[in-house]
């Protein structure tokens, strides 16, 4: 029980995926700019990246180790995920069409976010069994959440103009995430 | 100009994708921490981009264009599983300090962006000067990243001390904080001295294809600003 709750805040504080593995940065920088687009693609980064490393670790354990066929994986938990997020996709389109409403732009985005198959890769390296690695993809899904969200309200309150011009843009934002790092490193000693 | 050399130029300088397009922002950050990181990484991804922009300027008038994306990630995929393989055989070294990172050479906004934006347009000779040429930008400024990373974090370069023993390395360039600082740095100076980085021209140039978030996401913009 402990080492699952472990996992979970491991992948969510003490190895952050963005700020400490450096997965997702295009849309950490990218979305970053709005809340509200960030808290809907860290919503949809949950249900996926959950859902995806349920979906790989099932597939690694049945298919790919006892076939022999590890070698494979790379180009198959990438195929799964993109199939994956077409489904989400459609099935959130004719159940519920309010959330695919708020989620839709930002599905298509994450088969291409490189947070999901280095979460997949990396609990197949770990060698998780099947609750480890959903557990594991929910915690480092919530990290980014947590870091995208708290990106875009350090953004909203810079003021542009108060900034030498050089400093404008993405330099700000990197500064801004480079100061959000340090502070995430502070949860290195939550290691039990 | 040589249309081939031109390419190289185009790659190297004019449309270097980390430091003006701000490509592949994920393993500059990441490996970054020791300049031969750097060169590993760039040439891991510089062979997968000259061989998938081969292949798929070889299959452009095969490969229908709704499923387009779909092949392009297994063409690409398959070339990165041969690269790792590759590189897990003959440089272990390498392949311990690049780790994870080099199965996510699959999803480096770089390839899918120049199979985009290039290589499905244009023949086989034009689409090798084009990898090779955005390649080894990516390669320079990665393997610059991580030069000024290891010489103010450890005080070595390439594994040898430079600094004098009496200066004490800041210890934050080769952790996670000083990947971020040291690419501000970057484009920083890129824009004291003048030179744009270029995003939204990519944007209007790759025709908002959707592979890469951050492009993508300018993408949205786009369109909401038209309207």
């Amino acid at each position: 029980m402990k080492s699952l709750i472990l996992i979970m805040i491991s992948g969510a504080l003490i190895n952050n995926v963005v700020l400490n593995q450096f997965l997702g940065i295009c849309s950490f920088l990218g979305v970053s700019k709005q809340m509200k687009a960030s808290a809907s693609l860290g919503v949809a980064v949950i249900f996926v990246l959950t859902i995806a490393s349920a979906v790989a670790s099932i597939l690694y354990d049945l298919v790919l180790k006892p076939f022999n066929l590890d070698f494979m994986k790379t180009i198959v938990f990438i195929l799964v995920i993109a199939a994956l997020v077409q489904i989400v996709e459609m099935f959130l389109k004719k159940t519920s069409p309010a959330i695919y409403k708020a989620l839709g732009i930002y599905l298509p985005l994450i088969t291409t976010n490189c947070a999901v198959l280095g979460v997949a890769l990396t609990n197949v390296q770990n060698g998780y069994n099947f609750i480890e690695c959903v557990l594991s993809g929910f915690g480092t899904a919530v990290g980014y959440t947590l870091a995208i969200v708290l990106l875009a309200g350090i953004r909203s309150r810079i003021r542009e103009e108060d900034l030498p011009a050089p400093l404008r843009g993405a330099p700000i934002v990197l500064i801004s995430a480079a100061l959000m790092s340090i502070a995430f490193m502070g949860f290195s000693g939550l290691s039990f | 100009m040589n249309k081939h050399i031109e390419r190289l130029y185009n790659g190297l300088i004019k449309e270097n994708p980390t430091l003006v397009l701000m490509l592949g922002m994920c393993p500059t950050l990441a490996v970054s921490t020791a300049a031969i990181n750097g060169i590993g990484m760039g040439l891991s991804t510089t062979a997968v981009l000259i061989l998938s922009n081969l292949v798929i300027s070889l299959l452009r008038r095969v490969i229908p264009n709704e499923v387009r994306l779909p092949a392009y990630i297994v063409i690409v995929a398959s070339l990165v599983t041969v690269t790792e393989l590759l590189i897990e055989a003959y440089l272990p070294t390498v392949y311990e300090a690049l780790g994870i990172y080099i199965p996510l050479i699959v999803v480096n906004c770089i390839i899918l962006g120049r199979a985009e934006a290039y290589a499905n347009k244009h023949e086989p000779g034009l689409s090798i000067m084009d990898g090779l040429g955005m390649g080894l930008g990516f390669t320079i400024a990665l393997t610059l990243a991580g030069l000024f990373r290891e010489v103010l974090g450890a005080g070595t370069a390439f594994g040898y001390r430079v600094l004098p023993e009496s200066v004490s390395p800041m210890g934050i360039f080769i952790q996670p904080p000083g990947a971020f600082l040291i690419i501000a740095l970057f484009i920083v100076i890129m824009n004291a001295i003048g030179i744009k980085t270029r995003q939204k021209q990519l944007v209007e140039n790759d025709g908002c294809s959707g592979n890469c978030a951050a492009c993508a996401m300018s993408c949205e913009e786009r369109k909401e600003e038209a309207k």
